[in-house]
């Protein structure tokens, strides 16, 4: 199985993101690197808007990612209510 | 950031579709063929545009707020590193000369990319990948200005900044991304996108900006983070398109296969090469380091490009021609790239040193089978060489590879004692490479590769004749200023005295 991550700024805007990232994918593995944080899975990781919202307290636009988002890996599929990364192999 | 949240009105697929799909039309008084010369000759086969759709389905208005949004965070650090003398914030002077390269022989690539994707995204007939090719032009762009306008910051302090539109065009080790953009933008629109969106953003883009950039935090470097991880979060998205492209390409026509490869073959190995010099940044240049070039090949390059390829399997590709001479040059690469720019540093718009013995100390737990048995004795020759008043300058010229136009100075994957010499003759010339990846390159097109500008020819032709004083002055080189070792240079004098001052009262 490979890996698929994702990596975004250390900031206040992503710090729910983050939370919201491992409670949904309990198995994920959270690096904390300078000015960064990356997350790497086992083949798949959802980003669940659900989740960030509950986190944040307030409704949010997953597209809104983009702006801290740094790197990723793996097929992306997104649509408003989540986006998920995966290899098929 | 507190962005408001507008009401759903279209479900995000539709929009896309509506913002997309439903802006094209088929024409009725032209050709096709007419309106998208470009699209055939390349051998790829394309029978449905339509199957091509970008993942996270990014429309217009979308990208304009987003990217909106990351400018007014990029300029309002931009203005506080100004403001509160951020230069004098780094860990040392040493640190710049990463980012005098990276704004000589960076910046313009990305400019370049940008002019690649303007033309690819009116070249491709589907309107999908028109947008996402018309969004990343734009971001190109962006990139270009945004690290051009971080790092005038620096400028006013420093020296090597002043000339690097001069450089890009001129100075030797910038003819190699230069070379590198200039071979994909002459290529054909799906060439363009292999080269670029694919092997350069999806396999070789994250080892330039994420550990690179990591590092510049490490540095205390918040301007250079700050573009860094700007330019990065588009990259996500052109990692994405590159990704989408192959996949297309691969899915529409089973021809489409072995074309497809040789390109995967062709940009792995360029790209490689290029992202060396990123090698000597990560391992020399970061007076403090946040991880060694090996450690991020490994994660962004074996790991993450090797789940790529076990991905692609299930069309037929298989990793890369030059993937496991990759692997065998990693714990070399980096040394001996270096070891060139050092003895050739009268020649170069950044400072380069001899390692310190607490550097060598690092090296050596970075490359425990390679440094302390091939570069350590080298470098302290060298550094005895310094000691004795008699320094090591190659005054001679490199010689340089036909096709990455690095010099020559890489060694055989299975015998880092010996060097790698290719030639080939071809029309009545020689030309030499620096691995057998390039010479198959060159190989393969000849006739393209033989036009390539390469820099040392350029210092004997007129005007310059050889002249290696007219030759500074034509690349915006200031001997004794910009060149040279770092220790005992203006910039160390500068920075040593101006933060002293910082926290003085004199």
């Amino acid at each position: 199985m490979s890996t698929v991550f994702i990596a975004l700024q250390a900031n206040e805007d992503t710090r729910p993101i983050i939370d919201a990232i491992v409670l949904d994918n309990p198995e994920c593995t959270v690096n904390r690197q300078p000015a960064m944080v990356k997350i790497d899975a086992q083949g798949k990781l959802t980003v669940r808007r659900e989740t960030i919202e509950e986190q944040l307290g307030r409704p949010f636009d997953l597209q809104e990612l983009q702006v801290n988002l740094i790197t990723l890996s793996g097929n992306v599929d997104e649509d408003e209510d989540s986006l998920t990364l995966c290899w098929n192999s | 950031m507190d962005m408001k949240v507008a009401k759903k009105k279209l479900a995000l697929k539709e929009k896309y579709k509506l913002l997309t799909r439903d802006l094209g039309w088929e024409p009725s008084y032209q050709k096709k063929d007419d309106i998208y010369p470009y699209i055939k000759y390349e051998g790829i086969k394309i029978h449905d545009w339509d199957k091509w759709e970008d993942p996270f389905r990014l429309t217009m208005d979308s990208y304009w707020k987003y990217q909106a949004e990351k400018e007014r965070k990029f300029y309002a650090i931009i203005d506080a590193h100004a403001q509160n003398n951020g230069h004098l914030n780094i860990t040392d002077a040493r640190y710049l000369s990463a980012l005098k390269i990276f704004l000589q022989a960076i910046s313009p690539g990305e400019y370049a990319a940008g002019k690649g994707f303007a033309r690819t995204g009116r070249e491709f007939p589907g309107v999908g990948t028109q947008v996402a090719c018309q969004m990343q032009s734009i971001d190109e762009i962006r990139h270009a200005q945004t690290q051009i306008h971080a790092l005038s910051n620096y400028n006013k302090f420093y020296n090597g900044f002043h000339a690097f539109a001069d450089a890009r065009d001129r100075m030797w080790y910038c003819t190699l991304p230069r070379s590198f953009f200039d071979d994909a933008m002459s290529s054909g629109p799906f060439e363009f996108m292999i080269a670029i969106g694919f092997s350069f953003e999806y396999v070789l883009t994250n080892l330039l900006f994420v550990p690179f950039m990591s590092g510049a935090a490490y540095n205390g470097d918040m301007a250079t983070v700050t573009f860094g991880f700007s330019a990065q979060s588009d990259e996500a998205r052109h990692m994405t398109l590159g990704l989408e492209c192959i996949k297309f390409m691969l899915e529409q026509d089973p021809d489409n296969l072995p074309i497809v490869q040789n390109w995967i073959d062709k940009w792995f190995w360029r790209g490689f090469r290029l992202l060396g010099v990123v090698g000597t940044m990560m391992d020399y240049m970061l007076p403090k380091r946040v991880m060694s070039w090996r450690e991020a090949f490994e994660i962004y390059g074996i790991e993450n490009g090797g789940a790529l390829f076990n991905d692609l399997a299930r069309y037929g590709i298989r990793p890369p021609r030059g993937w496991d001479d990759a692997g065998k040059a990693l714990d070399h690469m980096s040394h001996q790239f270096m070891l060139a720019l050092y003895q050739y540093n009268f020649g170069t718009a950044f400072h380069t040193d001899i390692p310190t013995e607490e550097d060598m100390a690092w090296l050596d737990k970075k490359y425990p089978t390679t440094f302390n048995k091939y570069y350590r004795p080298r470098w302290e020759h060298i550094r005895k060489l310094k000691e004795a008043g008699t320094p090591y300058k190659n005054m001679g010229l490199a010689k340089l590879c036909q096709t990455c136009q690095i010099p020559t100075v890489f060694t055989e994957p299975d015998d880092p004692t010996q060097l790698t010499i290719r030639e080939v003759d071809y029309k009545g010339d020689k030309y030499h490479f620096c691995s057998e990846g390039c010479q198959h390159i060159f190989e393969n097109e000849p006739e393209k590769y033989i036009q390539a500008v390469l820099p040392m020819p350029q210092l004997f032709q007129a005007p310059l004749s050889g002249d290696l004083v007219a030759w500074m002055n034509w690349v915006g080189l200031q001997n004794g200023k910009d060149n040279g070792d770092y220790f005992g240079s203006e910039d160390q004098k500068n920075f040593d005295a101006w933060r002293d001052l910082a926290t003085r009262n004199v």
